[in-house]
C-alpha cells in the first residue's frame, strides 16, 4: 500500500497542518480504495442483491420505505411461513433496513431520487470506508505511532475476511455491524482512558445501535465486561473504569431493551448475565475503594475483602439456582454450539446445515488474513510488554476472537478488526525501526574514552561486538534497506492476493452464475431469476410454494409469493415438516402438501450443469431434520445403501427412488439423453435408464438449464379416485403394460 | 497516588488476611463485643470525619443517591409484594433509578478533588454537562421503554 511509505514521509514532513492534511487524504485514499474493491460484482454483474438473507432485508426495507416506520415495527407478515405468518416486526434486527431508510429519504430530502435497490446493493461499501476509519481511530488509542493507524485502516479496508460479508450487494447485517463493532470498541476504550461520562453515554448510543443491527452484539456484550474484569482482577481498578463501564451498562442496557427482538434478554439470559455481574462487582468494588479511603483500619479492610467474595459468591449462586430453576433463559443452541463444536450435530441438526456454522478449516485463515496471521501475534505480543488498560483490551480481544473464529467460520469476521490492529503495530514498529534514518555516530567516541569500559574491553575478549562498538543498534543502509524492501513487497502481495481473492472467491452473487465458454468469455447463467419470474409472473398471487428453506427469502424477495419456510429458520417443526415432504413417498407427501394449500414445489438440480449446491446435495439434512421429529417415519439409514454409500443411480435405495425429492429432481431427465446414457454431473453418475414416475404432481416449469424445477400439486381427482390410478388409468390407455403399474401398487401397498 | 495506594494495599494483604481469618475463627465473646465496640468507634469517626471533610456540593449529591437508593428498593419491594404485571415499567423505573445513581456516582467521583489525577482532563463544568446528557439519554430511553 501507498499508505505505509507516505507513513514514514510523515516523520520527516514537519509543521502539524501538513501532517494532518496529509492523514487526512490518506484515510480518504483508502476509504475509497475500500469501497472500489468491493464493486466487482456490480461491474460483473449487475447492481443486484447476493445470497439469501440479503433478499429479505432488501424486501424488508422496501416494505418500510413504502408503508412507514410504524408499519413497519408491527409487520405482521402473513406471505411466509404459511399458514403460521411471522411477527417480522418484533423478530428482525431493524437497524439495517432503518439506516438504508434513512439514507434514501435524506437523498430524497436532497431531491436525488436513488431507487433503493442501489442503496441497499453500495450500503456495505460504504460502510466499509466508515469501518477503515473507525479501525483508524481504534489503533491510534492504543499506540502512539502515528503509521499504525493508516496501516491498520488500510488492512481493514481490503482484507478478504471482511470483504466476504461486505462487496456490494451483500446487504445483511453484518455490512453495517462490522462498523458499530469496532466503532463501538472505539468509543469504550477512550471511555475507559478518560473516565469520561460523555464518552461512556456515547459508547451505549453506539452499542444500542449496535443491538439493534445485529445478533453479533452479544461479543460486545461479554467483551466489555470482560475487559472490566480482568482489570479489576489486575488490581488496576481505578474510578475512570467505575464511570465508564457503569455508564455504559446502565445506558446501554436500556438502549439494548428497546429493541423489541431483544426485549427483556438484558435481564433474562445467560449471555447477558456476565455484563450484569461485573456491573455489581464494580458498584461493590466502587463502594470498597471509597470506604476504603476512609477508613485507616487495615482489619475492617480485610473484613470488606471477605465481604466482597461472599458477595460474589452468592450472586454467581444464585445465578446459577435461577438458571437452574428457568427464571434466567438458559444458553440458546447457538451458545452451546460456541463450545462444543459437535453440540449442534447431535441436537440441533438445523444449526449444524448451515455451512457458515461448521467449524473454520485452517486454511480458510490464510485465505482470509493473508499475511496478517503471522503479524498478529507479534502485534500481541508488543501489547504484552507495555500492558496498559487499552492494550489489555486488545489481547483480550485476540484471545477470545482468535477461538470463536476457530469454532464458527462466520466468526472470522469478528476476528479481523483485532487481527488488523494488532497486525499493523507490529508492522509500523518494523517501519519505524528501520525507516529511522539518524545515525547516532558521534556519541560512540567519547563512550569509548570511560574508564569504566576501557576497564570492560580489558577484561572481556576482543571478539565480543558489544566491546567493539558499544553502540548496538542497526545503522547500515543495507541491512535497513533489506527490511524495509522485504516489508513492501510484503505489503504488495497483501494486495495482490486481497484484490485476488475478493475478484474470485467474494464477488458471486450466488443468484446469478457465471462461467467461462471455451474462448474464455464470460456466460451468465441466470436460471434463478428465470424461474422466479415465472412464479410471479404465471401463479395467482397467494399460489403457495414449497421449497427447502434456503430458497424461502428469494421466493419472497423475487417471486413474491408465499413460501412454507424460508431462511429465518424459526420454526424447527415447520421446517422437519417440509423435510418429510420431501423425503417421503408421493403417498405421504401429498395429504402433507394439501394440508398446507401447497400450489407449487420448487427444487434445485444441478446435475445438468454441474452445480453443486442443489437439493440432491442438502437432501440429507432435509432427512436429519425431519427424523428429529419423526424418527419412526423417516430414517436417515435408508438413504444409504447397504455398503454405507449415498448414492442417486442404479444402485440407490428404494426410499431414496422413490422419495418426492428424487423423483423431482430426476423427473423427465433421462429424455435430454440418448437412451441409457443419463449422466449427473454433480454426483458423476449414471442416472437409471428409467427415469422416475409422479402422479400426484405435475411439471409446470423447468429452466434453461435446469437449475430450477417447479411443480404444481395436482388438485383431487373428479372422480374421486387417488392419483395413482389416474395416472395408471391414463397410461392404460395409451397401451403401456400392466407391470409398471402393478410395481407401483406394490410400492404403495407396503 | 492510586499506583502508590495500590502496592501498599497489595503489600499489607496477606499479613491482615492471617490476622483476621485468626480473629475471625477463635468466636470469644469478649473479642466480639471488643470488636462491636471498635466498630462503633470507626463508624462514629468515619460519620464525624465524613461530615467535617465533604464539601455542601458532594452532601447534596450524596442525599440524592441516598434518596435513588430509597426509591429503587421501594419499587424492588413493591415488584416482590404486588407482581411484577407491567414488567417494562418496573424496569423502566428501576432502571432509571439505578442509572441515575450510576451516573451521579459518576459525577460524585469526578468531582472529588481526591480524583484530581485520575480525572486530569474533564473539569467540573466539564463532568456536570455530561451528567446532564448522559441523564437525558437515561431518561428519554426510560420513558420510551415505560410504554
Amino acid at each position: 500500500m501507498a499508505s505505509n511509505e507516505e507513513g514514514s514521509l510523515l516523520k520527516q514532513m514537519s509543521g502539524r497542518n501538513t501532517r494532518t492534511m496529509l492523514r487526512v487524504t490518506i484515510l480518504a485514499l483508502i476509504a475509497g480504495a475500500a469501497v472500489a474493491s468491493r464493486l466487482f460484482s456490480v461491474i460483473r454483474f449487475e447492481s443486484i442483491i447476493h445470497e439469501f438473507d440479503p433478499w429479505f432485508n432488501f424486501r424488508a426495507t422496501k416494505y418500510l420505505v413504502q408503508n412507514g416506520f410504524y408499519s413497519f415495527w408491527d409487520w405482521f407478515d402473513d406471505r411466509t411461513w404459511h399458514p403460521l405468518g411471522r411477527v417480522t416486526g418484533g423478530t428482525l434486527y431493524p437497524g439495517l433496513m432503518v439506516t438504508s431508510g434513512v439514507i434514501y429519504h435524506i437523498l430524497r430530502f436532497l431531491t436525488l431520487p436513488v431507487d433503493i435497490r442501489n442503496i441497499c446493493v453500495l450500503l456495505a461499501p460504504g460502510c466499509s470506508g466508515l469501518t477503515a476509519l473507525a479501525t483508524y481511530l481504534l489503533t491510534n488509542e492504543m499506540v502512539t505511532s502515528p503509521s499504525a493507524g493508516l496501516l491498520a485502516a488500510a488492512f481493514m479496508g481490503i482484507t478478504p475476511g471482511y470483504i466476504s460479508r461486505s462487496v456490494a450487494g451483500s446487504y445483511d447485517n453484518e455490512a453495517i455491524a462490522i462498523f458499530l463493532l469496532v466503532f463501538t470498541f472505539f468509543l469504550w476504550i477512550k471511555a475507559v482512558k478518560n473516565g469520561s461520562m460523555f464518552w461512556g453515554a456515547l459508547t451505549a448510543l453506539f452499542y444500542g445501535y449496535m443491538v439493534s443491527a445485529w445478533g453479533g452484539y452479544v461479543f460486545i456484550t461479554n467483551l466489555l465486561p470482560l475487559h472490566a474484569f480482568v482489570l479489576i482482577c489486575m488490581g488496576r481498578y481505578s474510578p475512570r473504569l467505575y464511570v465508564s463501564y457503569t455508564s455504559w451498562y446502565a445506558l446501554g442496557t436500556l438502549a439494548s431493551m428497546q429493541i423489541p427482538f431483544v426485549g427483556f434478554l438484558p435481564i433474562r439470559s445467560s449471555e447477558h448475565m456476565s455484563a450484569l455481574g461485573v456491573f455489581g462487582l464494580l458498584q461493590l468494588v466502587g463502594g470498597v475503594d471509597y470506604i476504603r479511603a476512609q477508613l485507616p483500619s487495615k482489619q475492617f479492610q480485610t473484613l470488606l475483602r471477605a465481604l466482597v467474595l461472599f458477595v460474589f459468591v452468592i450472586a454467581f449462586g444464585g445465578l446459577v439456582l435461577l438458571t437452574v430453576s428457568g427464571v434466567i433463559a438458559p444458553w440458546t443452541g447457538r451458545f452451546y454450539s460456541l463450545w462444543d463444536t459437535g453440540y449442534a450435530k447431535i441436537h440441533i441438526p438445523i444449526i449444524a446445515s448451515v455451512s457458515e456454522h461448521q467449524p473454520t478449516a485452517w486454511p480458510a485463515f490464510f485465505f482470509d488474513l493473508s499475511m496478517m496471521i503471522w503479524l498478529f501475534p507479534a502485534g500481541v505480543y508488543m501489547c504484552f510488554r507495555k500492558l496498559t488498560d487499552e492494550q489489555v483490551f486488545i489481547v483480550i480481544y485476540a484471545v477470545l476472537a482468535s477461538y470463536f473464529a476457530g469454532v464458527m467460520v462466520r466468526l472470522m469476521l469478528t476476528l479481523t478488526p483485532i487481527v488488523c490492529v494488532a497486525s499493523a503495530m507490529a508492522f509500523s514498529q518494523i517501519l519505524d525501526t528501520y525507516l529511522d534514518a539518524r545515525v547516532p555516530k558521534t556519541e560512540s567516541k567519547d563512550s569509548n574514552s570511560d574508564a569504566a569500559k576501557v576497564a570492560a574491553a580489558a577484561v572481556l575478549p576482543d571478539g565480543l561486538r558489544s566491546t567493539r562498538a558499544p553502540l548496538v543498534g542497526i545503522y547500515s543502509y543495507a541491512s535497513k534497506l533489506t527490511v524495509v524492501g522485504a516489508s513492501i513487497i510484503y505489503l504488495m502481495l497483501f494486495v495482490l492476493h486481497c484484490t485476488w481473492v475478493t475478484s474470485n472467491a467474494y464477488s458471486s452473487p450466488s443468484v446469478v452464475l457465471a462461467s467461462r465458454l471455451p474462448d474464455g468469455s464470460q456466460h451468465i447463467i441466470d436460471d434463478y431469476r428465470e424461474a422466479y419470474y415465472w412464479l410471479r409472473q404465471n401463479t395467482p398471487e397467494n399460489a403457495k410454494i414449497m421449497s427447502w428453506w434456503d430458497y424461502g427469502y428469494q421466493i419472497g424477495g423475487m417471486a413474491d409469493r408465499p413460501t412454507l419456510v424460508d431462511n429465518n429458520t424459526w420454526n424447527n417443526t415447520h421446517i422437519a415438516t417440509v423435510g418429510k415432504a420431501m423425503s417421503s413417498r408421493e403417498e405421504v407427501s401429498y395429504p402433507i402438501m394439501r394440508q398446507h394449500e401447497v400450489d407449487y414445489v420448487l427444487v434445485v438440480f444441478g446435475g445438468l450443469l454441474g452445480y453443486s449446491g442443489d437439493d440432491i446435495n442438502k437432501f440429507l439434512w432435509m432427512v436429519r431434520i425431519a427424523e428429529g421429529i419423526w424418527p419412526d417415519e423417516v430414517k436417515e439409514r435408508n438413504f444409504f445403501t447397504p455398503r454405507g454409500e449415498y448414492r442417486v443411480d442404479d444402485e440407490a435405495t428404494p426410499t431414496m427412488k422413490n422419495s418426492l425429492m428424487y423423483k423431482m429432481s430426476y423427473y423427465n431427465y433421462n429424455t435430454l439423453f440418448p437412451a441409457g446414457q443419463a449422466q449427473d454431473r454433480v454426483r458423476g453418475s449414471r442416472v437409471p435408464a428409467q427415469g422416475p414416475e409422479l402422479s400426484t404432481i405435475e411439471e409446470a416449469f423447468t429452466s434453461e438449464n435446469w437449475i430450477i424445477r417447479i411443480y404444481k400439486v395436482k388438485d383431487l381427482d373428479n372422480f374421486g379416485r387417488d392419483h395413482q390410478n389416474v395416472v395408471s388409468f391414463d397410461k392404460g390407455h395409451k397401451k403401456k403394460k400392466a407391470s409398471k403399474r402393478r410395481g407401483a401398487r406394490v410400492l404403495r401397498v407396503e | 497516588m492510586p499506583p502508590k495506594s495500590r502496592t501498599t494495599g497489595q503489600s499489607a494483604t496477606p499479613s491482615s488476611a492471617t490476622t483476621s481469618s485468626s480473629t475471625m475463627s477463635t468466636p470469644s465473646k469478649s473479642s466480639k463485643n471488643a470488636g462491636q465496640a471498635d466498630a462503633q468507634q470507626i463508624v462514629q469517626g468515619v460519620w464525624s470525619n465524613y461530615v467535617k471533610k465533604t464539601p455542601q456540593r458532594t452532601k447534596l449529591l450524596d442525599t440524592f443517591m441516598l434518596f435513588l437508593v430509597a426509591v429503587g428498593a421501594l419499587q424492588f419491594l413493591y415488584c416482590l409484594i404486588v407482581g411484577n404485571f407491567p414488567f417494562n415499567a418496573f424496569l423502566a423505573g428501576f432502571s432509571a433509578t439505578v442509572g441515575q445513581f450510576v451516573l451521579t456516582a459518576s459525577l460524585r467521583i469526578q468531582t472529588n478533588p481526591e480524583n484530581k489525577g485520575e480525572f486530569g482532563s474533564i473539569s467540573h463544568e466539564r463532568a456536570f454537562a455530561d451528567f446532564v446528557f448522559g441523564s437525558l439519554i437515561l431518561h428519554f430511553f426510560c420513558i420510551n421503554f415505560i410504554n
